[in-house]
């Protein structure tokens, strides 16, 4: 039994705007998958023709194999946020939570059981009219982890969200991660999803760009270069440039060195006798590495537009 | 929430064919919707309460007064009520007639050749000529016979008002009729009578059997009609009568329609009369019949016999009540008290509108659409809780108008027209059923339509406009019974309590009386609901939501 989320060839077209153009991807259960892009990359698109909300002109999209709207109770099968704001202000957060319920053959009990889980005990009989953001995006989590599924898949779920309820979704995700399913968390910034992502799936104008694990990607654009933290810069380039390294400077008292390992690096430093304090391989952000791959894209002409949003 | 470390394991999906209930499970989210939202839950309520106080506000406004009699002052609100006789079928009837009559045993039958019938009415009222002049109850009045004016014989259960009877008569402009019960008419030979046409007439009864025949000469007789009058005794009352109405005359134009009558008194001469199974050695005997207080006729009647031939006055009508201005008594109808459905019915369609259109204001239909992604059932379970809630209020609001308005009414002096059992029910049930269609109907515009100010409006346009506009006396009687005809404003005939009758003149429109019978202008507004349910669920599959 396939679990997870799959996308294939999904095209769509909203009058000359194209706004999904061969969409294809897979989210496997077990991990975290992230979904990056600008805004007006498709992202929201694609989830909505996940939910068979919107129809794509081309391609299709499966949840554990079978389309959503061919879902029988299919909150036990995909649980999704895609917009907080998607409330009824007059309704309280247990009334919103209670007919979602009804919705699937649950409980009140299950619901009452959540509103404990998600910490909504003090807003779950106010309405909804007065929530922050943050605590709508809270509702909205709950609502999506209602029916206990498999698979859950949240559109920018920490927007607006204080430094305390990131950290809270970060943790959550990996524990639904954990729990064995599959999440799909999409985000605009890069680095919202630098320590939650197993895996990414980067998108631009309607299309993949890359698929690859976040290990694999950061490795990638480390590209093996060493930073030096040195106060006797200039003499350090000169030995580490006779050794064969290609050495740049990296701000005041430090230097990037390549073509060198980092041990090699210390070696010929210590024995020129060059004060150093530091050489650590470099660790590439998740921000180069996606600058770096969007600029590799040549057919991507809008790359430069799309990296400053990202890097944002 | 959980947050455990060890992967789990989820049981396959149910294939779709093993679940059931989804619609009863979309139903119940429905409700639950509904009834967490506080301004829909008093929306309801206060459209129940604007129905209800619309209705009884209207029916309490005016108290009547009346004389009170030489010595006496003025009356006022019930005291005013006049005895209106009940026929046998229950309902208010005139039984007003100059009858000259002598007991008939169980089996018998009465013949008599009609020929001639004049007469004479209030002024304005059809042709015009000299008035008779002179004071009295004749005064200003012009002479002319009016249509429904009768000249016939008569079997009667008794002289008292609102009994059984069968009649074969000639009319003033209707030709030969059999009529029995009030409410019943079947046309004979038709034509005018005169001297050189008489009318020859004869009913027989074998026990509760009455059968009429005309005849143009006296020897080639025709059946008319056939009829069982149960419970007739075995000795009642026949002879010879003349009535005539009360003839409304209804002008129209833009600005609205005008109805007015008055009294009217006919004369008719009978030959031939023959009586077979009379009791021996009884002479005919008058008796006017209804005459004096609460009588729709001048209150003149009498009759002679000279040279074989007996010519009789008389003036009312023998037939059922029909409400309207021109009713010689102040009445109501039942559905009077109704009058506040159309301020429940917009109040509805705003709540039954907003059911959907909030939702999509809010982006709150993806996530109705993601729990239920089978959109037709989304719609339906909203239109069944929209309908159930609507009919709920409905209910009980037209169970209270119609049980208290009418005692409301009498206390002011207003005659409210009896109903049946079942016409009541059909009104109270129906009035309930009209807005429940009505909610879902503006639930599917706010569907196809997806905002609220556009939907009410469209709601408002098709559904209250028309009625407002067919029963508010502002267009004339074509284009108002049109608009009644046409539009789901028709289904307002559903509350007609009181039918109209071809053989009783008039005020044959809107707001008393609908040109659709009640069904079928029912069916008029679901016709319409059923076409904008198919438009909506139509556009709610097809689009993007």
């Amino acid at each position: 039994m396939n679990e997870s989320i799959e996308v294939t060839g999904l095209r769509k077209r909203f009058g000359p705007v194209l706004a999904l153009d061969g969409m294809t991807f897979a989210v496997p259960p077990g991990q975290v998958t992230g979904f990056v892009g600008p805004n007006g990359s498709g992202k929201s698109t694609t989830m909505r023709v996940i939910l068979g909300l919107d129809a794509p002109d081309e391609g299709h999209a499966l949840v554990g194999g079978r389309p959503y709207a061919s879902l029988t109770r299919p909150l036990t099968r995909l649980g999704s946020l895609l917009d907080a704001g998607a409330l009824q202000p007059g309704r309280t957060a247990r009334n919103h939570l209670l007919w979602l319920a009804r919705s699937q053959g649950l409980s009140a009990r299950r619901v009452d059981e959540l509103i404990g889980q998600a910490g909504l005990e003090l807003a779950a009989r106010r309405r909804a009219g007065g929530y922050s953001l943050g605590m709508r995006q809270r509702l909205g989590i709950a609502a999506a982890m209602l029916a206990d599924p498999p698979a859950v898949m949240f559109d920018e779920p920490v927007n607006g969200m204080d430094p305390e309820g990131i950290v809270w979704v970060r943790g959550f995700l990996r524990s639904l991660a954990a729990e064995g399913r599959a999440v799909l968390v999409s985000s605009h910034l890069m680095s919202e999803l630098e320590d939650t992502a197993d895996h990414l799936v980067i998108v631009g104008r309607g299309r993949v760009i890359a698929d690859t694990s976040t290990a694999e990607l950061l490795a990638k654009a480390s590209g093996g270069r060493v930073v030096v933290r040195t106060t006797a810069a200039d003499r350090a380039a000169a030995v580490l440039t006779g050794d064969g390294g290609t050495v740049a400077p990296a701000g005041p008292g430090a230097l990037t060195v390549s073509g060198l390992p980092a041990a090699r690096v210390l070696t010929v430093l210590s024995g020129n006798g060059v004060p150093v304090s530091e050489v650590a391989a470099h660790r590439a952000s998740l921000e180069e590495a996606y600058l770096e791959l969007t600029a590799s894209s040549v057919e991507y002409r809008a790359a430069g537009e799309m990296a400053r949003e990202v890097a944002r | 929430m959980t947050a455990g470390t060890t992967a789990r394991q989820w049981p396959a999906p149910a294939p779709a064919a093993a679940e059931h209930g989804g619609f009863w499970r979309a139903v119940l989210a429905e409700w639950t919707k509904f009834r967490s939202v506080r301004g829909l839950v008093i929306g309801t309520v206060v459209a129940a309460l604007a129905m209800l106080l619309v209705g009884l506000f209207a029916a309490g406004s005016a108290r009547f007064t009346c004389p009170g009699g030489p010595g006496f002052p003025t009356k006022t609100g019930a005291a005013c009520l006049p005895r209106i006789p009940r026929g046998p079928g229950g309902q208010a009837v005139t039984d007003s007639f100059y009858f000259v009559h002598q007991p008939l045993a169980a089996n018998g039958s009465i013949t008599a050749a009609v020929t001639s019938l004049t007469g004479v009415h209030a002024a304005g009222n059809g042709q015009t000529g000299a008035g008779p002049g002179g004071a009295g109850p004749l005064a200003g009045m012009t002479k002319g016979i009016v249509g429904w004016a009768k000249a016939g014989i008569i079997i009667k259960t008794s002289t008292s008002q609102g009994t059984a009877y069968a009649a074969m008569m000639a009319t003033g402009g209707h030709g030969v009729r059999m009529q029995y019960d009030f409410t019943q008419d079947i046309a004979g030979l038709a034509g005018q009578v005169s001297p050189s046409a008489p009318r020859w007439l004869r009913l027989t009864r074998s026990g509760d059997t009455i059968t009429g025949y005309d005849s143009a000469d006296g020897s080639r007789w025709a059946r008319v009609g056939t009829v069982r009058l149960t419970g007739l005794p075995a000795t009642v009352q026949a002879g010879l009568f003349v009535t005539s109405p009360v003839e409304t005359q209804t002008t129209s134009s833009f600005g609205g329609t005008t109805s007015n009558g008055g009294p009217s008194q006919a004369t008719g001469i009978f030959g031939h009369v023959s009586l077979s199974g009379a009791a021996p050695g009884k002479a005919w005997a008058g008796a006017n019949i209804g005459a004096g207080r609460g009588s729709p006729g001048t209150g003149v009647g009498g009759f002679h016999q000279a040279g074989g031939a007996i010519t009789v006055t008389g003036s009312g009508d023998i037939a059922p009540v029909v409400a309207g201005p021109t009713s010689y008594f102040p009445t109501a109808t039942i559905e009077d008290h109704l009058v506040g459905t159309f301020a429940g019915l917009i109040a509805m369609a705003v709540i039954a509108a907003m059911f959907i259109t909030t939702e999509y204001r809010r982006g709150l239909i993806r996530l109705t659409l993601a729990a239920t992604p089978r959109r037709g059932e989304v719609l339906a379970a909203k239109a069944v809780v929209v309908g159930a809630v609507t009919f709920a209020a409905g209910l009980a609001a037209s169970v209270i108008a119609v049980v208290a308005g009418p005692r409301l009414s009498r206390d002011m002096g207003l005659y409210v027209l009896p109903v049946s059992l079942p016409t009541g029910l059909r009104v109270i049930a129906g009035t309930a059923a009209l807005l429940a269609v009505a909610a879902v109907f503006a639930l599917a515009l706010g569907t196809v339509l997806r905002r609220s100010a556009v939907a009410v409006t469209a709601a408002i346009v098709l559904l209250v406009l028309p009625y407002i506009l067919g029963v508010a006396s502002v267009l004339p009687a074509g284009p108002a019974e049109w608009l009644l005809r046409v539009t789901p404003a028709a289904a307002f005939a559903i509350q007609q309590s009181v039918p109209a009758y071809h053989q009783v003149s008039g005020p044959y429109g809107p707001p008393v009386y609908f040109p659709l019978g009640p069904w079928s202008g029912f069916a008029v507004l679901c016709g319409w609901t059923a076409l904008a349910l198919g438009l909506a669920t139509y556009l709610l599959r097809r689009r993007d939501a």
